[in-house]
């Protein structure tokens, strides 16, 4: 963006895009009121973020590089009678952590990979900024919650964290990737230069959700029409690992009818316990306090119903309360068949349209907006405790009534641990369970692989999801962090895939590569208070449930904490139905002015992408 | 423009097209408007009719590719008609229409329309007759057909339209093996053409089974669906009983034939022949009932004084000659009446009606059923399709359950109670009948069983005495009139009002109608058309408490000489 001065008033300005400060902006925008929208990032979406290939991998090296630390101007020349300023903290670059990257395909095409049978070293770099993660521990614990005795050992090591210092690690490499090409001899390889080629065909989300599609976010984009700037796609079957396989879970009608795995006297059992589970019973109350599990055992429903109803369609843990287990499988039967089969829908491009598609009603009901561009400070009236105006980063005040900001520029003054995420994301060249459909979208739901071990989502993407390129399948693990990312989902990585710690399994989808990182669980991060003036709201970002509703339950919050008396993203006006009073066509809802924004805010991403 | 303005405005222009039409301009400029006319209200058969008028001269006068393209675009348009309105009667019977005059069909196209239209609503209709159109103009395979309602029952199986073509594509695919025996009497005549008129409409065992287990797949999904359950009694089948004379009775006092058949006849139209002797004779078939066209049984009276003499014997012969088919009776010297008869057994009676399976796949059906059963255990469906297995596989010992479960359905459905009442009457009925003719008696009775209808009266022919007292029996319907034997009718305690089925009964003599509801003397006017009635019992009727009544009794019914009031 060019340098030029921002107006200097607003009514609501917003630091940050991700999901929450998205939906705040469209929806104060929506109801006339004056949005500033910043972020310091290059992109949109903030942790919310979809990348390209290329664009994921310069996303990784900077997180890689030392953050520098920023110096703090003095702004106090801009300050009036009775004002006082508040510096935010800096962009807490710690919300992405143990960042580690494998490539387990060959660098080149596959003749020169031959010859060369070194994968390039650089590309399979492990960045790790907590480097107390013990490598001989953990593959200990992987010789004995599997059979990895033979292979275990060293290669668990070498591919194991690699601390940025760089030691002693790369002895092993050659050994690795002549198993590999062993292993695969006759499968044609979809290579790394290939992935790197076709990368902007890539879609990859920072963060992996569904939505319900009786949630709140599909409700917000309907009731907003928002909806009309992005596509989706339904999950088309749900599955769970289970005794070593993937199975699929029937969950709806179809779904049962179909079942070959189920007896008819079990489809009978589930389709009676899914009608009855909708209406509160006396025998529901009955078990008040005592755990979902332990009511679904009562039930008779056997091992196969019980796996399905737990994990897959609660998809709660084993001593989660009836309450939660009921109202967790509601959730997932009222969002059933509304769209189709599941009740999941996926945006096509990416998890990360969503919040650029509320910028993008934000900005056609005027909201002003500005990548690259951060708050410094805010000014605060000492009399009133409320926040007059902030300096951006250019030393610019503009004043507001209004600020909401992401919680990462949030001191870290509670010292409270932060719960993590942790995050693998996967390309693999094969579904998980294949089908006559080479296009489904699953959503596989992985009981703890052993004691101590985190429930994981995962979602696996086809092609047609508009995520990844033809011949691949993007895969998202998510779960919430015991350990490190790679700690937690790499057993499930091996149980799942063909990897080289998994040689055995040649009949799995094979990794071509993978990403596993950490990321902060803001969920239980306050919207107020944090010692900032009482007109400062803060988003506290991601959390580890597979829906939105956290999300947009926040943003609703601080909606109506900011304007009590409007109506919560009222729907907008078809371009169609505008009517422009005489000849003058320049009222605010110009199609054109939305479009420019869109396009803006993309471009800008994919500039700084390559 | 505002909505009343837009309404003014099509109507001027239908009255424009309306003059245009009666001046028989048939160019292009109409086909516009009436396009303009059809897009906002496809559901305008006046306008379409208009439409064809001009495209089949446009076909007279234009180049077969010009052709080709207006009828392309049409079909381009009525796309767009049926997304307004997708149940529109004349969007698609104008697709129907254009399809057929298409010089250069593209069937493959028409056929994903109609899987697109179907995927948004598999139930609607209209679309399912377009593509059974396009299916039989286009020859399909059957094969890629009945994979095509694999895949709509796959995606959602209440859908009566995919379960019943999937039974008419069934017997096409997989016809049933001619060397199976088969309970029907009509042997399957395997055809290589694959026609269905000459095919046998049931299905060979192999595939038999693999339906059965898919149709299970869905009752036991949603017991409550009743799609899957009809198509399940599609499975099970029912034969059609061969077409014969089941029974031939004469009697000497009356100079009267009775004949039953295996199917209700017209008797006016029914080609029957009856042989005396030798000797053809010319006679009336008539039903036993004026209110009773189609009966399974028929009478005529012979010429009077052929066989009245009782020391002569005859020989008689009826012929069914459109069916190819006939029945001898003798009657004896010395004797008042004969019969000649087929001794019927269960199976061919009653059961066929049900089903034609084996007694080993109902037997499975029925475990499989009560499996269900003991899941949901108030599913009526269930319930009922026990019932009816039951039956099929043996009706006097399976008895006592079938009872029980006729209660319970009641119970758990009781706006068809009345339903259950008579089909549980109907088959009390059936076993008394059996139990009668291993029992070589003419006496049948039923009583206290709350019976509410009669129902299988050609059954009853021969019978001389029949008690159907303490029931739930509103009136003798006229079929009841078969009872051509019938000389003791005892019906006590019953909620009959009306006799119209006691007429032309020649041999009844004694009418028990104690603690009835005939409430007027008209009710009893058809006991007078029975010319041997001497005894009533009309006790505890409202009847009885009219003044006048024994007189005006006594002069309605003068044989009659034991009246109980």
């Amino acid at each position: 963006m060019a340098a030029e001065e921002l107006p200097s008033e607003f009514d609501v300005v917003i630091l940050g895009t991700g999901l929450p400060e998205s939906v705040v902006a469209a929806a104060c925008s929506r109801v006339g009121q004056r949005v500033l929208h910043l972020d310091r990032r290059s992109y949109y979406a903030a942790n919310w973020a979809s990348f390209t290939f290329n664009g994921l991998l310069s996303w990784i090296q900077q997180y890689q590089e030392e953050p520098q630390p920023k110096e703090v101007q003095d702004w106090s020349s801009l300050l009036d009678e009775g004002e006082e300023l508040v510096y935010l903290s800096n962009p807490d670059s710690a919300s992405i952590s143990n960042l580690q990257v494998f490539c387990f395909t060959s660098e080149e095409d596959e003749e020169e990979a031959q010859s060369s049978d070194l994968p390039n070293p650089t590309e399979e770099k492990a960045v790790n900024e907590d480097t107390d993660v013990k490598p001989s521990a953990d593959s200990n614990e992987e010789a004995t919650t599997e059979k990895q005795e033979t292979v275990g050992g060293a290669e668990e090591e070498q591919l194991q964290v690699t601390p940025t210092e760089g030691e002693e690690q790369d002895t092993d490499k050659p050994h690795l990737s002549t198993a590999q090409s062993q292993l695969e001899p006759t499968r044609k390889r979809i290579t790394y230069a290939h992935l790197v080629k076709e990368g902007r065909r890539f879609n990859i989300d920072l963060v992996s959700k569904l939505m319900y599609s009786r949630g709140s976010l599909v409700d917000l984009l309907i009731k907003s029409n928002v909806s009309r700037y992005a596509e989706f796609k339904n999950v088309t079957r749900i599955l769970t690992y289970r005794n070593g396989n993937v199975e699929q879970v029937p969950c709806s009608r179809a779904d049962v009818f179909a079942s070959r795995q189920l007896s008819v006297v079990e489809k009978r059992k589930l389709m009676r316990f899914l009608t009855s589970c909708m209406e509160e019973t006396e025998e529901h109350q009955a078990y008040s306090g005592r755990p979902y599990l332990e009511f679904l055992c009562d039930q008779k429903l056997g091992d196969n119903l019980q796996h399905f109803l737990l994990h897959s369609i609660a998809m709660v843990t084993e001593d989660t309360p009836i309450e939660e287990g009921l109202a967790a499988t509601r959730h997932f039967l009222r969002s059933l068949g509304r769209y189709g089969n599941t009740p999941f829908l996926f945006p096509l491009y990416g998890l990360g349209e969503i919040p650029q598609c509320f910028c993008r009603m934000c900005a056609v009901f005027g909201g002003i907006y500005c990548l690259r561009h951060s708050v410094d400070c805010l000014v605060v009236d000492k009399d009133t405790n409320r926040c007059k105006a902030v300096i951006d980063n250019r030393g610019q005040r503009i004043s507001c009534s209004h600020f909401v900001v992401e919680d990462s520029y949030v001191g870290k003054k509670a010292a409270a641990p932060r719960r993590l995420l942790s995050r693998a994301v996967l390309i693999t060249d094969g579904s998980v369970l294949p089908s006559d459909s080479d296009q489904q979208v699953s959503m596989v739901t992985i009981p703890p692989v052993a004691a101590r071990y985190p429930v994981v989502k995962m979602v696996e993407l086809c092609p047609s999801t508009m995520t990844c390129i033809p011949g691949t399948y993007l895969v998202h693990l998510t779960c919430q962090s015991a350990g490190s990312a790679y700690e937690d989902l790499a057993p499930v990585v091996t149980r799942c895939f063909h990897t080289p710690d998994s040689p055995d399994q040649e009949n799995r989808p094979s990794v071509l590569w993978c990403v596993y990182f950490n990321m902060v669980d803001g969920s239980g991060v306050e919207l107020e208070g944090h010692g900032l003036p009482s007109n400062v709201y803060v988003c506290s970002g991601l959390d580890s449930t597979l829906g939105h509703e956290y999300a947009i339950r926040q943003a609703e919050l601080i909606f109506q904490k900011i304007l009590p008396e409007e109506d919560f993203c009222p729907p907008a006006p078809n371009p169609e139905d505008i009517i422009y009073d005489g000849e003058n066509p320049s009222t605010p809802a110009g199609e054109e002015d939305e479009d420019g924004a869109g396009e803006e805010g993309k471009r800008e991403q994919s500039q700084t992408q390559e | 423009m505002s909505l009343q303005e837009t309404h003014a405005s099509q109507s001027m222009f239908l009255l424009d097209t309306h003059c245009q039409r009666k001046e028989g301009i048939l160019d292009e400029e109409a086909l516009q408007v009436t396009q303009q006319l059809l897009s906002s209200n496809p559901d305008f058969a006046t306008l379409w009719n208009y439409r064809r008028e001009i495209l089949m001269h446009l076909e007279t006068v234009k180049e077969k590719d010009e052709v080709q393209k207006i009828y392309e675009a049409e079909l381009a348009f009525l796309e767009s008609c049926l997304k307004l309105n997708p149940k529109s009667y004349g969007s698609w019977h104008h697709r129907c229409w254009v399809s057929a005059r298409l010089p250069r069909p593209d069937w493959s196209r028409e056929l994903s329309l109609c899987d697109r239209c179907l995927s948004l609503d598999d139930r609607n209709f209209h679309c399912w007759d377009y593509r059974r159109m396009v299916v039989k103009v286009s020859g399909v395979p059957v094969a890629q057909e009945l994979g095509f309602t694999d895949r709509l029952i796959g995606s959602n199986f209440s859908n009566y339209s995919s379960w019943h073509y999937r039974s008419t594509l069934l017997p096409l695919l997989h016809p049933e093996s001619p060397e199976s025996p088969s309970p029907s009497h009509e042997p399957p005549q395997p055809s290589p053409s694959h026609s269905p008129q000459t095919q046998s409409h049931r299905v060979c065992e192999e595939q038999l089974l693999k339906e059965y287990e898919l149709v299970q797949n869905a009752f036991f999904t949603d017991p409550n669906d009743q799609s899957a359950w009809f198509y399940y009694r599609w499975l099970l089948g029912r034969a059609e009983r061969e077409e014969m004379i089941s029974c031939v009775y004469v009697s000497r006092d009356e100079e009267r034939v009775a004949v039953a058949f295996s199917r209700p006849v017209n008797a006016q139209s029914v080609s029957l022949l009856l042989v005396l002797d030798g000797q053809p004779q010319k006679v009336e078939w008539k039903s036993v009932h004026p209110r009773f066209k189609h009966s399974p049984v028929c009478i005529c009276d012979l010429p009077p004084g052929t066989i009245s003499d009782i020391t002569n014997e005859h020989n008689l012969t009826v012929h069914w000659t459109e069916k190819y088919t006939h029945r001898d009776c003798a009657l004896y010297t010395g004797r008042t009446e004969s019969w000649c008869r087929d001794s019927a057994t269960d199976q061919e009676l009653f059961r066929s009606e049900l089903s034609v399976e084996k007694t080993s796949v109902l037997q499975s059906e029925l475990q499989s059923c009560n499996q269900l059963l003991e899941l949901e255990p108030l599913n009526k469906w269930c319930l009922l399709t026990i019932v009816l297995l039951m039956r099929a596989l043996d009706p006097l010992g399976y008895e006592k359950e079938t009872l029980a479960h006729f209660q319970t359905l009641k119970e758990v459905d009781p706006m068809r109670s009345a339903y259950y009442s008579d089909l549980c009457s109907k088959f009390i009925i059936e076993n008394t009948v059996l139990k009668m003719e291993y029992a070589e008696v003419r006496v049948f009775s039923i009583t206290d069983k709350n019976l509410t209808t009669l129902c299988h009266l050609d059954q009853l022919l021969l019978v001389t005495h029949i008690n159907l007292s303490s029931n739930q029996l509103q009136q003798l319907p006229p079929q009841f009139a078969m009872l051509q034997c019938l000389e003791v009718l005892e019906v006590d305690n019953n909620r009959i009002e009306n006799l119209e089925g006691v007429y032309h009964l020649p041999k009844l003599e004694e009418v028990l109608l104690k603690n009835n509801k005939i409430s007027a003397l008209a009710d009893l006017q058809p006991l007078a058309s029975c010319p041997k009635l001497r005894r009533l019992d009309l006790r505890g009727n409202p009847v009885t408490q009219a003044a006048n009544i024994e007189s005006e009794l006594t002069a309605l019914l003068p044989s009659v000489t034991d009246l109980l009031l």
